[in-house]
């Protein structure tokens, strides 16, 4: 129980790093809406952080990370952060529960893509309450507080299980809930600011070398492991994005870094435990599957509005397998189906699975409940005039 | 020559210069304005408070065309952009005295 | 016809010669104008790019349109200066179309209709 200044300086930049994500899901989302509603998708991000913020203060990090009640949940133990100080193993608990905290809100970012454009504001509120507590907290809690995912052995690196798989699945459940936008399929719908998402995008990828390489907890080998392959999986999906889209047409830019962000989904569980060759082939995998994937979702008249699902789900479940598949000993400890060892590949799978399941399922409950009460929809009307108008009162037209 | 000025919802341009293309009606120009009809906007409900919107986005459509073909835009833009709800926008007809171009020296006049 | 009718001179322009247009103008002493960034196509369709055998045509390309309310006998100056500083010779050049003024009012001024003050 030594604390290391190098650790403990390392993950404070880290935290900072990841931060900065959450507006960067904001400019990324908020560019793909049409200008009636920036502000608002924008808002919805730093809405997020902030629930997130004092729902991991009050009791979030207890649920995730306290001592463990049947392999579920976490004890209160640590609720209003009693006994998280300044000690810590490597560094202070305290740090260690920011670092969490900041992947816990981004999380909730993710997920607003599937209401936006037409979410009540305060039912977001209420929502992202719900759905942190409920959803994001024992899945925390599962694989990294001690759950009974970690028993078994499945692994996540940096988050591809607790953070994508969740995000995305909980993503589709709560687009199935709210329905479609007014208008979706009769009318185009418009990214009104190319260059905002591609700027959001860039924050991401720049966030992300804190997301995976702080997730070592430590300023060693294995975090400059996970920067090296984020980058290079991050660079393989771009590409591999670009050139399927191409095929069918020009090579969108939205399509390159929606292909960056696939890339960087799919790296995240296994960022610990690959290395950069088999990064370049989750890469472009994870690049190609969730290109498809959104015209499955396009092809279905779903509207789930800015592909969280398409790219965080799929993305975040692929490299979950990736992990089982591409593992090497020397590198994480783990060794997976082309070293030799299938097993880690089974595990995997079932960890996946239940998290997609448990993240659908929970979301959609969550979801249908706080409909039924509240409404998730704003009216007719305000949807028409825009969000940023009817929740906020403020146009980005002066 | 005629100037034909439509304000109508910016949902509705692609469908509408669609439409006009397909009767030869090609020429345009496109601005992306803001505007208040007779409706006064539109009144949200907030806890007894009220909101008043005006000054929704909408797109305007400039086209000059020969006298005859007003009544051709007028039709078209009305069975495209209807929605038969407020704020479907209006049309204005002007006269044009002169058209120049600017590549070549030719002037149109009445 | 009075001395003082009044027209309204709309001109579609390339963005990149707004500049020069509006020097040349100038130094034709006309001055006033309002300057709107707009989309659009004319008689030839946009531009039609090759695609990998695939034809792509884009449609609503950016332009300027310059708005100034001027005196009828100022037109033919208007339309000059216009074409010789913002003539490429290519298709998308853009077109003046000329419209009638009926009133025009002077905001600051009272009393000010149709003079130009």
């Amino acid at each position: 129980m030594v604390l290391d200044s190098g650790d403990t300086a390392f993950i404070l930049i880290c935290t900072a790093l990841v931060m900065l994500m959450t507006p960067g899901v904001g400019l990324f989302y908020g560019g793909l809406v049409r200008r009636k509603n920036l502000i608002s998708m924008f808002a919805l991000s730093f809405v997020a952080f902030a629930v997130v913020s004092i729902q991991w203060v009050l009791f979030g990090y207890s649920l995730a990370f306290g001592p463990d009640i049947g392999g579920v949940i976490g004890g209160l133990d640590h609720a209003m952060l009693a006994g998280v100080g300044f000690d810590g193993d490597g560094i202070p608990d305290l740090l260690f529960m920011a670092f969490q905290m900041v992947f816990a809100a981004v999380t909730l970012a993710i997920i607003t893509s599937a209401v936006a454009e037409r979410i009540k504001l305060s039912s977001f509120i209420v929502f992202g309450f719900l759905w942190t507590t409920l959803v994001y907290d024992p899945l925390a809690h599962w694989i990294w507080g001690g759950g009974w995912a970690s028993a078994l052995g499945i692994l996540d690196f940096a988050g591809g299980i607790v953070v994508h798989i969740s995000a995305g699945w909980g993503a589709l459940a709560l687009a199935l809930v709210i329905g479609k936008r007014a208008g979706f399929g009769q009318y185009g719908m418009e990214p009104h600011n190319i260059p905002m998402t591609l700027l959001g995008g860039a924050l991401l990828w720049f966030g992300w070398f804190g997301f995976n390489a702080g997730s070592a907890l430590a300023a060693d080998g294995i975090a400059a492991n996970a920067l090296v392959v984020t980058n290079t999986a991050a660079a393989a999906g771009a590409l591999a994005w670009m050139g399927a889209s191409w095929i069918n047409g020009k090579p969108s830019s939205i399509g390159m870094i929606s292909g960056a962000i696939a890339g960087l989904g799919a790296i995240t569980p296994a960022a610990g435990f690959v290395d950069p060759a088999s990064a370049v082939i989750i890469g472009v995998v994870s690049g190609l599957i969730c290109y498809y994937a959104l015209l499955w979702r396009l092809s279905r008249n779903l509207d789930e509005s800015l592909d969280a699902w398409a790219i965080h789900g799929v993305g975040g479940l692929w490299g979950t397998l990736a992990l089982g598949i591409f593992a090497v000993a020397g590198i994480g400890g783990v060794a997976g189906v082309i070293t030799g060892s299938p097993a880690q590949f089974g595990l995997q799978l079932i960890g996946a699975a239940a998290a997609l399941g448990y993240a659908f399922a929970v979301t959609w409950i969550c979801a249908k409940a706080v409909d039924l009460t509240l409404g998730l929809r704003v009216s007719e009307d305000e949807e028409y005039v825009g969000l940023d108008i009817s929740q906020h009162g403020e146009s980005i037209n002066a | 020559m005629k100037k034909v000025e439509a304000i109508i919802r910016p949902e509705k341009l692609e469908q509408v210069k669609k439409a006009l293309a397909e009767k030869g009606l090609f020429a345009m120009t496109v601005t992306e304005v803001r505007g208040r009809g007779a409706q006064k906007g539109i009144c949200l409900q907030f806890r007894g408070k009220k909101i008043e919107v005006d000054l929704i986005p909408k797109v305007k459509i400039e086209m000059v065309v020969p006298d005859a073909a007003v009544d051709t835009i007028i039709e078209i833009v009305r069975a495209e952009a209807r929605t038969g709800k407020n704020g479907d926008g209006k049309i204005f007809v002007w006269t044009i005295e002169m058209v120049a171009g600017v590549r070549t020296d030719e002037i149109m006049t009445e | 016809m009075p001395e003082t009718e009044l027209k309204k001179i709309e001109a579609i322009i390339r963005p990149e010669k707004l500049q020069q247009v509006k020097l040349a103008l100038a130094e034709a002493d006309l001055f006033p104008m309002t300057v709107t960034e707009v989309r659009g196509r004319g008689a030839q369709k946009g531009i039609c790019l090759q695609y990998r055998g695939k034809k792509m045509e884009v449609d609503l390309i950016p332009k300027v349109k310059i708005e100034m309310v001027i005196r009828n006998d100022d037109v033919p100056r208007a339309i000059g200066a216009i074409r010789a500083a913002a003539r490429t010779g290519k298709f998308g050049d853009g077109r003046i179309f000329v419209l009638p003024v009926e009133q025009s009012a002077n905001v600051r001024i009272a009393d000010s209709v149709t003079e130009d003050g």
